[in-house]
């Protein structure tokens, strides 16, 4: 920083001024001045709460709660037993309850209320409740309350009364360490179910598919069955081999499913319903009240690897996110790949090769400024040309057997990753220009006289020395990228996809296919999901993760950059 | 290469020149790489032009018109006899004529050749008149002669035998071949409508009186349809009854005078119809019809004017005949004689008395083309259901037809910005409701309130963004110590990289419900942490020296953040009592009642503040720059004249960074616009034209992210939408380029001074 005593002295003056009258101290300006540094406080106390606030909210979502056994009497109804999380808790007016209609003391002012998740939506309806704090009487925290993770219908809070294994029941003190004996064998075969649905009966799926379009091209090219016996065999043989396989992955999978419905669990509500659960039905279950702070940890941590790791459950609202991971990931670096080179390209013809005239002025102002064009706008650039136009195209010339389902004229991660290669091209643009601009003249000259031609000295001068501009550039392209989701919307990306779009299928990398996306989810799970109160948490450690992600690029941005204006510092004297 | 030529010394000509071994493949690489980065560097300018150029291709058509070109022209095919009625099938390949000696030609709509001829049954005793059941599915029915109606269904089957594609016009009778007994003799005008079950059929007879009938149509469960007849009711009309019309819901009957020019408007029940008002044309009537969708009619007076007509309510909730619009024929002199509506759009040709056909759209309010098509009156004017072809039959008998190539005539600049009146409205509105499932209700594309909302939502972000960044900017750029600017500048830039979908989910998932418990504590904020910052200042004056020694200088701001901090937690926390005492407990319910403002729970305060949060970082880092290289010794030369530190600033510094400071807002203007996912997130995208603070809007790329996706590609409703896409580029593109304009002038003042 070359700043003089400039500011220390106008601050000195701020600071211990001796203002004694309140006239004075308006006259001196000083009460603007503190302004304009409420003004950054604000500004940075707000950059810091937004990344506290995902994260204060996100995070204990992992955490197991402890579960409290209360009465809940409100006046004028009968009282209702509850084993429920608190969520949260705020101080509401005595009006705005009286307008919700409780029977609540309109003299008083204030009361105290509490979000409570119940659980046992399958019993309740909701899983979420508010309830006014003063009327939750008897509140205990039972030792052997569990809470069950289920596939369907959220979470279970009750207790355990017994397991069935192979139809005999434990029950008492053993049940628990039976219940994990049975949750873990569950898991197990879960895992098997899944490979052999997912991968071999996925794959069989992928080649059937794959044989359909073939004959159908056949059929397209004029040849029938009765025409041309030849090229219809092996499709046939093929088709009857997968059909083979498929019975045999059939009848095992059959075999597991036998299997893992074998136990179950029964429980009870608080209020006393007994039911009975299968261990299918459960993904996890704890007993949060006599969990210490080390056990509290490790399944902490267990639930985030799981959040990142597995795949959505419950229209996205439980379960991990692992495909959203992978779509972003995957779309930014096809991105990467072709906005790298272009990019650089065009920064070197902008500043090396081109006449340095008005012309190349105003295109580089352009080209700036595209920076700055919505970026919906590239969204529909994105479904108007690449998808329809270029996209039909590519059906009509090279996929007229799938007619008329589109295979690349439809949305998808290759049109997707292109449109935000556009996007984010001026980015690249910008930052390598400014590189390649940093690199002194006398550089290039000294390269120059040893008798190298431009192409070497770009290619061996240069572009290394630009290189870090280059990483800067890719990098907040990146960074864009991810947390880029309006023109996504229209190219590309679901709430759900079936299947990843890189698998073991042949050729392994599926372009056409659509896919999830981190930002989306949290778009698609905040406000179009059925039940918002439970997804909330997740759709907070979502945004977490998504802005560790950005921060973390630009952070890395910034210190590259920093990084190389000091290297060139030096160079300049 | 210049480069290289100029520092070549003579000696080393061999090497300059290509001589040397392994010269010749370097040059090549020299010369190969100068092509490729040329190519590729203005290939993807070009590309990035592209954009542009695009954008504008799929929003041209809007702007096209119509085009009519002529068929062959040929003389009525079949009989000698009077047409009733003629239409167009699908493809525009086969018409068909119902004449009144009770029979069905089908015809080659390109050469007038008969393709098929079949006898109505009954019809051989004369036909009087013919209506349209429903003109999509070409349900008709037919008056005879001796009073009895026959149904019956006109379609066409395509097949393709040898690839070559056939039509095969075919005759069904849906309620049987059968006629329907409905009047005792001949009568005239008939109408009819069938509507969940029921079939109305209405006519006049010789005493000019207006005789209804229904039945009841039922499906029994083989599938048959079984007729129930009902009582026949007879009425004597206020007006002379020369037209009848009969809405397809059965609501409403028309009956149109032509001489004197009045419409009576009737109320269907189950008794007689009771009669609602008269209306008075102003000019005799030549012919009226309904429109697509069967809610407005029109009506070819004989002034040379059409107008439109629909029901609507006046202040009382009564139900009147509106006349809602009118259309002139461009030739003055040329009266109305005949009327063609489209059958799925609210498009319609008028004939003229001069033989003119004019195409006018009713929503838009527009006249679209007029084309002279016959040399006489024209009689009778026929649109196929894909309104791509138009039949136009001259009182001499001749068909003439017309390809017509229309594929927007819902645009114009009035329909587009002004206040329209649709159908079913009360009065002119301004509405964008692009979804229309059916032909029946209209779709309303005004921009208007998407316009209104885009600048509604970037006006908040402005208000909260613009004292904020630039406020923070000056003290960064100009008191702030360098340690400390160094944490902070990166901190706030980062900012601007926060996804927006994360700012739009905290928007509405977190903000809004927070601000709408907790609206006193807002305002109060607002309100009293501006001014306990100078008030927090004097005390600190007031502080033992000792004291303020110790705080470094420029770390003011870092000490205020915990006062702020107070401030702000003290400010939510009285607002709860203060709330319970001032407004009775709730805010919300006070302002509703006492000042009759409606609060949405997402509304532009929400959306203010959170694109306020995306765009100070913008404006902030180039407010910031701009302040910073104010040449150093303009503020030390005004400081060593005497000049405070605030003199300096406001006399010296801002008025020379001031061209920075308002590029830096247009900048943060143009994101904030263009800014898609916090507007779709935290307001209930509601497109209404209003700038309260309390209520959502919905802006023109929200609009786009909505609507995109569902949109019919070619439709005029996805050029709608790129045309918000366009509007968005170029308003952005200019914002942006004034700002880098104005910038870079800057930058040269800075480096003369």
């Amino acid at each position: 920083m070359e700043q003089t005593q400039t500011p220390q002295m106008i601050a000195q003056q701020l600071v211990a001024g001796d203002t004694t009258t309140v006239r004075a101290y308006v006259k001196s300006g000083q009460p603007w001045i503190w302004l304009t540094a409420a003004a950054i406080s604000v500004a940075f106390i707000t950059t810091v709460a937004l990344l506290g606030l995902t994260a204060a909210r996100g995070l204990p979502h992992f955490w197991p709660a402890d579960l409290l056994q209360a009465r809940y009497e409100q006046p004028g109804a009968a009282p209702v037993p509850m084993l429920a999380e608190v969520r949260s808790s705020e101080e509401v007016t005595a009006a705005r309850l009286l307008d919700a209609g409780l029977p609540v003391d309109p003299q008083r002012d204030l009361y105290e209320r509490l979000l409570l998740k119940i659980g046992n939506r399958d019993i309740g309806g909701v899983d979420f409740r508010y309830v006014v704090s003063d009327w939750l009487v008897d509140r205990q925290t039972p030792a052997d309350a569990v809470v069950l993770e289920r596939i369907e219908w959220g979470n279970f809070h009750g207790f355990l009364d017994a397991v069935v294994v192979d139809g005999n029941s434990v029950a008492g003190s053993e049940a628990w360490s039976a219940y994990q004996q049975a949750q873990r064998r569950v898991d197990a075969l879960r895992g098997d179910i899944r490979r052999i649905e997912k991968k071999q009966i996925g794959a069989i799926n992928y080649e059937l598919e794959r044989l359909r379009l073939q004959a159908r091209r056949l059929e397209i090219d004029g040849k029938t069955r009765e025409s041309h016996p030849e090229a219809f065999a092996p499709l046939d043989r093929r088709r009857d081999e997968q059909g083979a396989k498929y019975e045999a992955l059939r009848a095992e999978l059959n075999a597991l499913n036998r299997d893992i419905r074998r136990d179950s669990v029964r429980v009870r509500t608080v209020d006393g319903q007994q039911r009975t659960i299968a261990l299918a039905q459960l993904v996890h279950g704890y007993r949060p009240n006599r969990m210490g702070v080390l056990d509290k940890t490790l399944h902490f941590f267990g639930k985030v690897w799981e959040f990142v790791s597995d795949e959505p459950r419950e229209a996205n609202t439980e379960g991990g996110i692992f495909p959203a991971i992978f779509g972003t990931v995957l779309m930014v670096m096809i991105m990467s790949i072709v906005v790298t080179p272009f990019g650089i390209l065009a920064a070197l013809y902008l500043r090396e090769y081109a006449h340095q005239g008005a012309m190349t002025r105003a295109i580089r102002i352009a080209v700036n400024n595209l920076a700055g064009v919505p970026s919906i706008v590239f969204g529909m650039f994105g479904l108007g040309f690449f998808v329809y136009f270029l996209g039909g195209g590519i059906d009509r010339l090279f996929y007229p057997e799938a007619a008329p389902a589109p295979v690349f004229g439809t949305p998808g991660i290759l049109w997707a990753s292109l449109t935000l290669a556009l996007l984010t091209l001026p980015v690249v643009i910008v930052a390598t220009e400014e590189g390649l601009a940093r690199i002194p003249r006398a550089t290039r000259e000294a390269s120059l006289a040893l008798g190298a031609t431009k192409a070497e000295t770009l290619w061996r001068v240069v572009l290394p020395m630009a290189s870090p501009a280059m990483m800067t550039g890719l990098i907040l392209a990146i960074a864009r990228a991810a947390g880029e989701v309006a023109p996504l919307m229209l190219v590309g990306v679901v709430k759900l996809a079936p299947t990843l779009p890189i698998d073991g299928n042949f050729p392994f990398i599926h372009f056409e296919r659509k896919f999830m996306h981190l930002g989306f989810h949290i778009y698609d799970v905040g406000f179009q999901s059925p039940n918002v109160e439970a997804a909330r948490p997740l759709v907070y450690a979502t945004s977490f993760l998504l802005v560790l992600v950005v921060v973390l690029l630009n952070v890395s941005a910034i210190m590259i950059r920093n990084r190389l204006r000091e290297r060139y510092k030096a160079l300049d004297h | 290469m210049s480069e290289s030529d100029a520092v070549a010394a003579p000696g080393v000509e061999s090497i300059i020149a290509g001589k040397a071994p392994g010269m010749r493949a370097r040059y090549l690489k020299d010369a190969a790489a100068r092509w490729i980065v040329w190519l590729g560097g203005l290939g993807v300018i070009g590309a990035l032009m592209l954009i542009f150029v695009y954008l504008l291709s799929e929003v041209m058509p809007l702007f096209g018109g119509a085009h009519i070109d002529a068929r062959q022209s040929f003389a009525m095919p079949g009989p000698a006899a009077q047409t009733l009625y003629v239409a167009a099938e699908e493809q525009g390949e086969i018409g068909l004529r119902v004449t009144d000696g009770g029979e069905l030609v089908f015809f080659d709509l390109y050469d007038g050749s008969v393709r098929d001829r079949q006898a109505l049954p009954g019809g051989d005793a004369g036909v009087s008149g013919i209506a349209e059941l429903s003109a999509e599915r070409g349900e008709l029915a037919a008056h005879l002669r001796d009073g009895s109606v026959t149904l019956f269904r006109h379609r066409y089957r395509v097949s393709y035998p040898g690839d070559r594609r056939l039509i095969t016009p075919e005759v069904e009778f849906p309620m049987g071949a059968e006629p329907l007994a409905f009047m005792d003799e001949a009568g005239r005008g008939l109408v009819a409508r069938s509507e969940r079950g029921a079939l109305v059929l209405a006519a006049i007879d010789t005493n000019g009186d207006v005789q209804i009938k229904r039945f009841d149509r039922r499906e029994n469960f083989l599938g048959e349809v079984e007729v129930q007849e009902r009582e026949r009711q007879r009425f004597t009309p206020a007006v002379k009854a020369d037209i009848l019309l009969l809405e397809p819901l059965l609501t409403w009957l028309y009956v149109v005078e032509r001489e004197a020019g009045r419409i009576a408007m009737y109320r269907l029940s189950s008794g007689n119809p009771e009669l609602v008002n008269v209306y008075d044309v102003g000019a005799r009537v030549r012919e009226a019809r309904y429109l697509a969708g069967g809610i407005s009619i029109v009506v070819a007076q004989d002034d040379g004017r059409v107008s439109q007509w629909f029901p609507a309510r006046d202040e009382g909730g009564q139900y009147y005949l509106a006349r809602v619009r009118e259309f002139r024929l461009p030739d003055g002199s040329a009266r109305p004689t005949a009327i063609g509506p489209e059958l799925r759009r609210r498009t319609f040709a008028v004939g003229g008395s001069d033989g003119s056909v004019s195409l006018f759209h009713a929503t838009a309010g527009r006249r679209i083309g007029t084309e002279q098509v016959l040399d006489g009156e024209i009689a009778l004017l026929a649109f196929n259901p894909r309104a791509q072809y138009l039949m136009a039959i001259g009182a001499d008998g001749q068909i003439r037809g017309f390809d017509v190539d229309n594929e927007h005539p819902e645009v114009s600049f009035k329909a587009l910005w002004g206040r329209v009146w649709y159908e079913s409205y009360d009065e002119p509105r301004l509405l964008w409701q692009s979804s229309a499932a059916t032909s029946d209700f209209e779709p309303k594309f005004s921009i208007t309130p998407l316009s209104v909302g885009t600048l509604k939502g970037a006006f908040y972000a402005m208000i909260f963004a613009i004292p904020l960044a630039i406020l923070g900017a000056i003290f960064t750029a100009y008191f702030m110590s360098p340690e400390m600017r160094q944490i902070v500048k990166p901190t706030v830039e980062i900012m601007a990289a926060l996804p927006s979908v994360i700012l739009g989910f905290l928007a509405g998932l977190w903000l809004a419900p927070f601000v709408e418990t907790n609206l006193p504590g807002v305002f109060l904020t607002l309100i009293l942490l501006p001014l306990s910052v100078p008030i927090f200042g004097f005390a600190w004056s007031k502080m033992p020296r000792a004291l303020r020694y110790r705080v470094p200088p420029g770390w003011e701001a870092a000490m205020l953040v915990p006062a702020i901090a107070l401030v702000v937690w003290v400010c939510f926390a009285i607002a709860k009592p203060i709330e319970a005492v001032v407004f009775g407990g709730n805010m919300q319910a006070w302002m509703d009642h006492t000042l009759g403002i409606g609060y949405d729970q997402r509304n532009a305060l929400v959306v203010g503040v959170a694109m306020g949060v995306a765009v100070i970082p913008v404006i902030f880092s180039i407010a910031e720059d701009a302040i910073f290289t104010v040449p150093k010794h303009l503020t030390l030369g005004s400081l060593a004249l005497g000049a405070t530190a605030w003199q300096t600033l406001v006399r010296v510094v801002l008025p020379t960074a001031s061209p920075g400071m308002f590029s830096a807002v247009m900048i943060g203007m143009g994101r904030a616009v263009g800014e898609t996912m916090i507007v779709l997130m935290a307001t209930g995208n509601t497109p209404i034209t209003d700038f309260s603070m309390f209520s959502g809007m919905r802006t023109l790329a929200a609009n786009v992210a909505v609507e995109m996706p569902e949109s019919e590609v070619g439709s005029t409703h996805f050029r709608l939408l790129f045309l918000a896409g366009l509007v968005l580029f170029v308003f952005t593109f200019l914002l942006n380029t004034l700002a880098e304009v104005v910038r870079q002038r800057l930058r040269a003042r800075y480096s003369n001074i």
